[in-house]
């Protein structure tokens, strides 16, 4: 076995880890740079983390070891999620043992272990925050598959190595269903990761907040854990988007010199797409929570409409 | 295989225009209702003149010429005109249930699809492949006006039919032959004065634009 075929493994599972809390640091920061404010400094997510990480865990008389647990396989999940992706380059041994319909599973795991876990105290905000999730979550889980199958028929494997090796190393053509996709997408990014027409992450008003209501009863390591899977998901979701529908840069398979060109791309691309996350935030403002179902109607509608458009027009589209 | 520019352009341009077409069936304010309106005529124009180059028509350059003058400026200018006379110009439609009407859209695509697929499989020109997306801007035209209560987005789902129709004309035969479109450009632009009018003998017999008014205008048996 090819010891390079480890450490791009490696390479690329590291850098998702330790490079989402900056991510994530950079979407806050533009926003606050919109907004005429200074901001925090794209270091924050790690001092948060860090700070929480120092301090002693404080747990409710009657948490359950699945309170305890949950961090621990939500991060566990995220960490997971970020390797199947291919961000630098397309060979992982990773990949072959999942595809995107196990990458949306990951993603539910994670999510039912959060909300049972919010649930295990039995506080109001738990129980609340749990259903919100849910409710959020069964529509936009049958949309991200779609917004998947799209790219998946076109190149005629679920495997996202295959995937991205077809859609970045052909000639380049307009796929209109891609677009279709690609928008969805979109919407459905801002959905799960709780950003702003969905959830509000930056405040803690029990009529809106769904992720916050979430993690209200942890704190330190476990807190740590549970913000840094967050921007972690965060930063997954951003990959996923790059690898699908701006794929080129990713090195392709054995070319090892290819490497540093593409994290340099992938950086590249990465400050663009916060800074674009970051003006979608600031120009839309926050939903009520019963006009989510319609935001992700739409999103589930853009992506069967990508497929069927995909059906329609066959190898044009 | 790979299709050549052109033809790759024209189905971006389909696909832009079914989702304009949702936009609009989706969309609850009459003002954003009217930009989409001039949007959906400027995709239409860009897809004509490119089938135009594309097929060396030079009769389609007319007719996207046509297009850009009276759906995106002349119709929309109307319309714009019309409102504020009416002063609805900030008027919400809010019984319009989005989700339910989303759903009856797909099924509508799927059929309008289906209806196409054998048509398209026959003919021969460079644009069959949009020929069931036409249909399906059609469709989805017709059921925004049957979801509309109120006048104005009522005639403007005629007016978006009246576009899904001209690009079904140019996707399945390269356009109709100039005097039919010159015909129906009047017609259209008529059409629109007359509505005009009728909004507003509606409005002072009623008190209101909602067409269910209408229903009382029965005779009694």
């Amino acid at each position: 076995m090819n010891p390079g075929y480890f450490a791009s493994q490696l390479l690329q599972t590291l850098l998702a880890v330790f490079l989402a809390p900056l991510m994530l640091g950079w979407v806050n920061q533009c926003r606050a740079w919109l907004q005429n404010k200074s901001g925090p400094g794209v270091l924050q997510p790690y001092r948060v983390i860090l700070k929480l990480f120092s301090k002693d865990a404080v747990l409710a008389h009657n948490a359950s070891w699945l309170f305890r647990f949950a961090p621990y396989t939500v991060f566990g999940c995220m960490v997971l999620a970020a390797s199947i992706v291919p961000i630098l380059a397309t060979d992982l041994p990773f990949s072959p043992a999942a595809d995107v319909i196990a990458l949306v599973g990951l993603f539910a795991l994670a999510r039912v272990f959060m909300a049972l876990a919010a649930m295990d105290v039995g506080t109001a905000f738990g129980s609340l925050g749990a259903r919100r999730e849910m409710l959020v979550a069964s529509l936009a889980e049958p949309a991200l598959l779609m917004v998947f199958f799209t790219p998946a028929l076109i190149s005629q494997s679920t495997a996202l190595t295959t995937i991205v090796e077809t859609l970045a190393h052909r000639e380049l053509t307009l796929y209109p269903s891609l677009a279709f996709a690609a928008v969805a997408f979109v919407m459905l990014l801002l959905a799960e990761n709780a950003r702003i027409p969905v959830d509000n992450p930056s405040t803690h008003l029990e009529l809106t907040m769904i992720h916050e209501a979430l993690i209200l009863e942890y704190s330190a390591r476990h807190l740590a854990l549970l913000e840094w899977a967050h921007a972690l998901k965060l930063m997954t979701y951003t990959s996923i988007g790059i690898a699908l529908f701006l794929p080129w840069g990713i090195a392709p398979a054995g070319q090892w010199v290819m490497m540093p060109l593409s994290v340099l791309v992938f950086l590249v691309k990465l400050l663009l797409g916060g800074a674009a996350l970051a003006v979608l935030e600031t120009v839309s403002a926050k939903m009520r929570i019963f006009r989510v179902p319609e935001f992700l109607g739409m999103a589930f509608l853009l992506a069967v409409l990508g497929m069927l458009t995909r059906l329609l027009l066959g190898s044009a589209g | 295989m790979t299709l050549p520019l052109s033809h790759q352009i024209i189905n971006l341009m389909a696909c832009l225009l079914l989702l304009i077409a949702f936009a609009m069936v989706s969309q609850r304010r009459i003002l954003r209702l009217i930009y989409l309106f001039a949007l959906q005529g400027l995709v239409l124009s860009i897809n004509t003149a490119v089938v135009a180059l594309a097929t060396h028509q030079p009769h389609l350059y007319f007719s996207a010429g046509l297009t850009l003058g009276l759906k995106v400026v002349a119709l929309p200018w109307l319309l714009h005109r019309l409102i504020d006379r009416l002063n609805i110009r900030w008027d919400i439609e809010t019984l319009l249930n989005i989700p339910t009407t989303m759903l009856v859209g797909i099924v509508v695509v799927i059929i309008a699809f289906n209806l196409a697929l054998p048509i398209s499989q026959l003919a021969g020109t460079i644009t069959r492949s949009s020929l069931g997306i036409a249909m399906a801007s059609v469709l989805l035209s017709f059921l925004m006006m049957i979801t509309r209560r109120k006048a104005v987005p009522q005639v403007i789902g005629f007016l978006a039919m009246e576009n899904g129709l001209f690009f079904a004309a140019t996707s399945a035969t390269y356009g109709m032959p100039m005097v039919v479109e010159l015909g129906i450009a009047l017609d259209v632009l008529v059409g629109t004065f007359i509505f005009g009018i009728f909004f507003f003998q509606i409005r002072e017999t009623f008190d209101s634009l909602d067409i269910h008014h209408l229903e009382k205008l029965k005779e009694k048996a």
